[in-house]
């Protein structure tokens, strides 16, 4: 049966499609090498728009209004322009209530764009940048540790990563936020209160990468300014022992935390990078995998959710779980030396 | 059915739902289409994989492992049609699919009470989640209107109004605003169009949207009157267009709808399909309901008098979007079904986290009992959303009940893997409350929907296999209607087997009673109900019916309708238990 990989992995090549979400201009060149704050592409777009009902203002049809309008497509006009006039003798003119561009002129009607907003894409990992997805974005590739997660709240940022985390249960608190880790990545535990995530922002930090949080703080950690990257999901889980080793061991390293959204369709996912030199570029990790007896396991339903194990053995047909239902499934070794039958279906491949 | 009006052609079902992707194969044995064997694997729909055929594919090869016959082609790795003489491969392909995102959706009628709901109805019969709507009283400027349905980025827009023939204006306007919007979205994210209104304007609706729309269809009006309601034929065109997104969305669907030869179909609308041909064929004088607990969305498919209400609820499913269902409904109310002693924190986390993994399966007896009292509220969520759009055909006895229904048949994983047919059985109990007496089927493998699509091969295929037993038989339910305290004799019931011999028992209100009734075996129940209580026949009034066996043989459901639940927790858990005990634990 196919499996899929979640990826917690020392040194890996790492390959990353960072895009606009409207079309723009990129700015970055083929081979450039990028830091995670460069500027890689930016693009403008409309908040708003504007309907100017022409036809209907001077109470004429639309084709002879069509003759009334003054400005044609693509047409920048400032707040206050002349867009339409009547003609005749008792002239009479419609203005633009708003500085933008002309995107329809037509059918009796203007229609602007106004509001301009800018969008600037940052790198948001070091690395170089090897192909260019016009007006779109860039592919960038790099080297180092990756550690993915399974829930973000959208943001990225860098910065130096400090563990605050001494066992994989550990609970990160707001008083082990002080101005000593100001513009850190905080390696914490499982956080159970508010307060944790508003002195984050108040110190503030760069990220915080957690094992687990409750899910009644999912509201406000949306509105963070700050990434916030969990690994194992809601409630107080404690941080998997294969992604607690890695990251402890870069304790004071340079992390990327893309705290994006899981996106289960373009498998997207919220990923804490670190970057490493490397001599010899490693491989790049496969995206899914066949079980296999000794495969690393990730375990993803209770009872021993985020527990890490090898698959001992693959059951032949349908087994009988302790729930009562069948299903195909392994025996997997823990990290602790239990032997427990596992659906297939609530296992991942750690690689 | 002589062998010879059959068509003897062998049929693959492939039914790609949102975690597990089925293969099917129906064939004709001894002259009869019967159902054959199944193969399953996990869908791939999803990243890493981001490609149906690989699931389908997967499916296909264990059903090949299960009967034996080769079915995929050892070079291409193709389905082989049609059979061969070596007796590889099939005659036909047919294929259904749940998987993908919930279809975003913009509804936009003339009037909130009339056309709008008329467009809500038709969305709610296939994958969407409506993110706007528009109507008359809508307050906001046109400018307003198409800046809000253009940051919804709407996969579908649904337009309907005015009766055939009738007002046009506020329509054109109407249309106008979705034009534009469209036309400010790149051209590959454009939505998809369906035009269900005055027909009049059918050509207005081509020059305004035709150039801009993803894709445009026009289907005849779903109220060519005021008084009158027509979805059937902008559904069909509205499953059509559906498909049409998953093949832009989804890679993979294109060989599917290949390998089908066009009869793809969502699965909902297959479902659907065939509860309204089941309820012309029976010529059903009450009614039939399906329900289908998926990871993707729960669906009430009810026929009455062969005429079709299909609801489709993606806020409902039991996968990623089960920490939603909180925007619907109270936890306490999943709570008050929960058999365990546990605080309604965990049980938020529990949603939550299931949201992030959907596809996989309760390992433990605890996990098993908070998802089987989560897909209690979210079916009985849905058939009360269902309820509402039932034909006025459909009469209850009183607005808090059901309508009375001659068959029930429940699908999906959620309900057809619980550990036993008790278990499921209660559960439908549970979130249903049936009343009357009526059969319930289980299809255990999901071969409802793939029926509908198959009946698009033959008409004699779906009939066949049904009446094969498919279908796991869980028994036949009598549900009372009494006021009465816990405990208190309710109804005196006597089944007398085809071998004469009886069983008599006194029903206590509050209680569950089984009498066994093997599957394939009729008996005669005689119900003489007390203190007027109604086991189906009417209030105070005895009888007697013919009925048939199954799993549980007959059950009577005597916990009253509505089910009242005690507020104490620990008197509800201690009943729940017990009833749990009462279908065999």
């Amino acid at each position: 049966m196919l499996a899929s990989v979640l990826h917690i992995l020392p040194l890996a090549t790492i390959v990353r499609e960072r895009v606009l979400p409207v079309a723009g201009k990129v700015s970055a060149h083929l081979n450039q090498r990028v830091s995670p704050t460069d500027v890689i592409a930016e693009a403008n777009f409309a908040r708003e728009h504007v309907l100017i009902d022409v036809a209907r203002a001077f109470n004429v049809t639309a084709k002879v209004a069509d003759r009334m309008i003054k400005v044609n497509e693509r047409d920048r006009v400032a707040q206050g322009a002349l867009v339409a006039e009547s003609g005749g003798m008792f002239s009479r003119s419609i203005r633009a209530p708003r500085a933008g561009r002309v995107m329809v002129a037509g059918g009796g009607q203007i229609l602007m764009e106004v509001g301009d907003a800018k969008i600037e894409l940052r790198a948001g990992l070091p690395g170089v940048v090897t192909q260019i997805i016009p007006e779109k974005g860039v592919v960038i590739r790099t080297a180092g540790a990756l550690i993915q997660g399974v829930w973000g709240n959208g943001r990225i940022d860098n910065g130096t990563m400090i563990s605050l985390i001494e066992k994989p249960d550990d609970v990160l608190t707001a008083e082990r936020l002080d101005v000593s880790v100001r513009g850190s990545v905080i390696l914490g535990g499982h956080v159970r209160d508010a307060d944790t995530l508003r002195a984050a922002a108040d110190v503030p930090v760069r990220g915080l990468i957690l094992s687990s949080m409750y899910s009644s703080l999912l509201q406000m950690a949306y509105q963070m300014k700050y990434p916030i990257l969990v690994l194992e999901g809601f409630g107080a889980m404690p941080m998997n022992s294969a992604a607690f080793k890695l990251l402890t061991t870069n304790d004071k390293r340079d992390a990327t935390v893309n705290a994006e959204h899981f996106d289960r369709y373009n498998g997207n996912r919220p990923e804490v990078i670190i970057t490493l030199p490397v001599t010899n570029e490693p491989e790049e990790p496969n995206l899914y995998e066949t079980f296999a007896v000794s495969q690393t396991v990730r375990m993803k339903r209770p009872p021993h959710a985020g527990m890490i194990g090898s698959i001992a053995t693959l059951r032949p047909g349908l087994s009988e779980l302790p729930s009562g239902l069948r299903a195909v499934a392994a025996d997997v070794r823990l990290e602790n030396g239990e032997t427990v039958i596992a659906p297939l279906v609530n296992l991942e491949v750690v690689g | 059915m002589p062998a010879s009006l059959v068509q003897t052609e062998s049929i693959l079902a492939i039914d790609v739902g949102a975690s597990v992707t089925r293969a099917v194969l129906f064939d004709v044995v001894e002259g009869e289409y019967r159902f054959v064997a199944s193969g399953q694997a996990p869908s791939t729909a999803e990243a890493p994989f981001k490609n149906i055929g690989i699931g389908a594919r997967e499916a296909i090869r264990n059903l090949q492992s299960v009967t034996g016959t080769i079915l995929l082609g050892p070079q291409d790795n193709n389905i082989i049609t049609p059979t061969q003489p070596d007796g590889s491969g099939v005659d036909g392909v047919v294929a259904t699919m749940s998987a993908g995102p919930a279809v975003k959706t913009v509804i936009a009628g003339l009037l909130s009470e009339v056309s709008l709901q008329s467009a809500r109805r038709l969305a709610e019969s296939t994958y969407s989640r409506v993110v706007d709507t528009l109507d008359l009283s809508d307050k906001r400027r046109p400018d307003q209107q198409l800046d809000s349905i253009a940051r919804s980025r709407p996969d579908l827009v649904v337009l309907t109004g005015g009766t055939d023939g009738g007002a046009s204006r506020s329509m054109l306007k109407m249309l106008e605003a979705v034009g534009l919007a469209c036309y400010l979205m790149p051209a590959e994210k454009r939505p998809m169009v369906l035009y269900a209104g005055n027909h009049k304007l059918a050509n207005d609706v081509r020059e305004l949207l035709g150039g801009h729309a993803g894709k445009l269809q026009i289907s005849p009006n779903v109220r060519p009157s005021l008084e009158v309601e027509d979805l059937e034929p902008a559904s069909n065109v509205l499953a059509s267009l559906v498909t049409n997104l998953r093949q832009r969305q989804i890679k993979g669907v294109d060989e599917l709808y290949n390998w089908s030869s066009g009869n793809l179909l969502p699965t909902a609308y297959a479902q659907g399909r065939m509860i309204r041909f089941l309820s012309r064929l029976y010529e059903s004088t009450r009614g039939l309901l399906s329900v289908n607990m998926g990871a993707s969305a729960s669906t009430v498919a009810a026929g009455f008098n062969g005429e079709l209400t299909l609801g489709v609820y993606p806020q409902f499913g039991l996968g990623e979007n089960l920490g939603a269902i909180l925007q619907h409904t109270e936890i306490e109310q999943i709570m008050r079904w929960m058999q365990l002693d546990i605080s309604s924190n965990t049980l938020r986390e529990f949603l939550f986290q299931k949201s992030l993994y959907p596809s996989t399966i309760p390992a433990t007896q605890d996990e098993l009992a908070i998802m089987q009292a989560i897909t209690r509220q979210a079916l009985y969520l849905a058939v009360r959303a269902a309820r509402t759009s039932f034909p006025a055909s459909a009469h209850a006895a009183r607005t808090d009940l059901m309508p009375k229904l001659d068959l029930l048949i429940a699908g999906g994983g959620a309900i057809a893997d619980n550990g036993s047919v008790g278990q499921s059985l209660l559960l439908l109990l549970d979130a249903i409350q049936p009343v009357g007496i009526m059969p319930f089927l289980l299809d255990q493998n999901n071969l409802l929907p793939m029926l509908g699509a198959a009946a698009t091969r033959s008409n004699y295929l779906p009939v066949q296999v049904i009446e094969s037993g498919a279908f796991i038989g869980m028994g036949t339910v009598v549900s009372v209607i009494a006021s009465a305290s816990y405990g208190e004799t309710v109804l005196r019931a006597k089944l007398t087997y085809a071998d004469k011999t009886e069983v008599r028992a006194d029903v206590k209100f509050g209680g569950l009673e089984i009498i066994p009734l093997p599957s394939g075996q009729t008996a005669r129940l005689t119900l003489s109900p007390l203190r007027r209580a109604d086991a189906g026949l009417g209030a105070g009034r005895s009888g007697s019916v013919t009925v048939t066996g199954g799993a549980l043989g007959v059950v009577i459901d005597a916990r009253g309708r509505p089910l009242n639940l005690p507020a104490d927790a620990v008197r509800r858990r201690e009943l729940m238990k017990r009833w749990s005990h009462a279908v065999g634990g």
